[in-house]
């Protein structure tokens, strides 16, 4: 088995980008990720490019981004998986490598979220859950989320004022991540006074749409071990689906099965368990699936969630510092650069190289990347 | 014809399952159940997960208790002049789950997870059929 690193990462601002087009962003996230790596793009053998596609006025984005980035005549494709495609794509590009096909693999996470127009994307949203059974009722992404945190709260009895603190620790980690699209810290009060959603769901409990890219530079441990002056490896990975019904699912709706399920498999093949993380980036696209993913990723114990950021134990110097980038909620979600964009924090983190939020001798960092209405879930584990 | 007529708006027209907006008009809430292993589905589905099964129409009794709700203020285009409305997730008596708008006459302070509910077939305005859950004795 060989064994797979992450030797560079790149990403762009995430913010509203009518400056530029999908390959432009894609770019810039590539060519920092190449610098980085200090290879030459010659030497990449396969770039996988990763997005939902839905938000593309480019079909098949892949065949214009490896062209724009010099990619050709290397194999490239698409990778889909909503907001978990980047994530989906760091496995593959894993078993290229892991499988000998391939030495040096690209993953490019990216998304111009408001390239469509409102309309548009208020069409697309209308379409975001089973279209036989349950959008002909009128769902959207947060009307889902907030059925789980409705059911969350009467459970185990977490409050709008502990989501909202999410909100608030996410919003404040931004500020110091100068490529996070929201720069202004928020108070709870911000929060439970902001505009309903969809209930309990307000808008700060709402990640933000959002264009950027992400990049990373996969490698062999043959070509790490010459190239990379602090290769970091990937040592576990999960991946699970959930039923995309709801009625398709467990009745409890407290609890995301395709998380505990890929956490599993991730903290297996890594031989560690959540109480030796030292970071995580997880998906917070809205407060409550934060709060759910620390439960469903062990970080506490089930219902105990809102308890855990209401003490600020997932702020830097806590039990585990969770989203410490700004998350999916400050940092912005350009859904496909998501996951390529968490692994990045994390490297950045476990080189070192974080700066003002770096966690002091960081070894172990998980990032934990959701699809859709959580039925796709990808988690990696990632070790110095 | 067919299943172009359920929903609020229809995104997918074609379907074995015609005969479930048939019922509707008759009044009837319809789930599918296997004859060899005797599984229950609602939504209904005309291929068992058991892989040998022949599918049979049965019909709910349609009460049920909610499991967990939410009022959208914020609505996809073609909803956007009934937003604020109710969705909810509720189970059957016998067993499965619907996800179904709750009923406009049920004020918002009222609802409750766990409260009983009746899932209603409702024909809308310009003959399109749906279902919503009300309360058990509202008819």
């Amino acid at each position: 088995m060989r064994n797979v690193a992450v030797i560079g990462v790149g990403q762009s601002k995430f913010a509203r980008r009518p400056d530029a087009s999908i390959r432009e962003i894609a770019f810039e996230a590539f060519k920092e990720a190449v610098e980085d790596a200090q290879i030459t793009r010659e030497e990449i053998q396969a770039s996988l490019v990763c997005s939902a596609t839905h938000y593309d006025k480019q079909r098949t984005p892949a065949g214009i981004i490896a062209e724009y980035l010099g990619l050709n005549p290397q194999p490239t494709f698409n990778v889909e998986a909503v907001c978990a495609s980047s994530g989906v794509g760091v496995r593959i590009g894993w078993s290229f490598i892991n499988s000998g096909l391939h030495d040096i693999v690209a993953v490019v996470g990216f998304q111009k979220m408001t390239e469509l127009s409102s309309a548009e994307v208020q069409e697309v949203m209308g379409r975001s859950g089973d279209v036989m059974w349950e959008s002909p009722f009128g769902t959207t992404m947060p009307a889902y989320f907030a059925l789980y945190a409705q059911s969350h709260m009467q459970k185990h009895g977490t409050t709008q004022e502990q989501m909202a603190k999410v909100a608030v620790k996410n919003h404040f980690y931004a500020t110091k991540n100068p490529k996070a699209m929201f720069q202004e810290e928020i108070t709870i009060e911000d929060v439970l006074k902001s505009r309903i959603i969809a209930s309990p769901l307000k808008r700060y409990d709402c990640c933000a749409n959002s264009d950027g890219a992400a990049c990373l530079i996969l490698a062999s441990e043959d070509v790490a071990a010459k190239i990379a002056d602090k290769p970091v490896w990937v040592a576990g990975l999960g991946l699970a689906s959930s039923p995309m019904t709801l009625t398709g699912r467990d009745t409890s709706y407290d609890s995301f099965d395709c998380t505990v399920e890929a956490a599993k498999q991730a903290y297996r093949m890594a031989g560690v368990g959540p109480d030796d993380v030292d970071l995580a980036e997880v998906h917070d696209c809205f407060t409550i699936t934060e709060i759910l993913n620390y439960e469903d990723l062990g970080f506490c114990e089930r219902g105990q969630g809102g308890k855990l950021v209401e003490e600020e134990q997932t702020y830097l110097g806590g039990k585990i510092p969770v989203n410490i980038d700004g998350g999916l909620l400050a940092k912005g979600h350009p859904v496909g650069a998501t996951g390529a964009s968490q692994i990045r924090t994390l490297v950045k983190q476990l080189r070192g190289e974080a700066g003002a939020t770096q966690v002091e001798e960081a070894k172990v960092g998980l990032a934990h990347n959701l699809g859709g209405i959580g039925m796709y879930c990808a988690v990696t584990i990632l070790k110095t | 014809m067919g299943f172009a007529r359920f929903g609020k708006i229809s995104y997918v027209s074609e379907t074995k399952l015609q005969d479930f907006e048939k019922s509707l008009e008759a009044g009837k809430i319809m789930g599918t159940k296997c004859k060899k292993c005797g599984r229950l589905y609602f939504p209904p589905r005309v291929d068992c997960g058991c892989m040998k099964g022949e599918i049979e129409w049965v019909e709910l009794g349609g009460d049920c208790r909610l499991k967990t709700f939410t009022t959208l203020h914020f609505a996809p285009a073609s909803f956007r002049y009934e937003a604020p409305y109710t969705l909810g997730v509720a189970q059957f008596e016998e067993g499965p789950t619907v996800l179904a708008p709750l009923s406009k006459e049920i004020r918002e302070d009222e609802i409750k997870i766990g409260m009983s509910l009746r899932l209603v077939p409702v024909e809308l305005m310009g003959g399109r059929m749906i279902y919503e859950l009300r309360l058990p004795e509202s008819r």
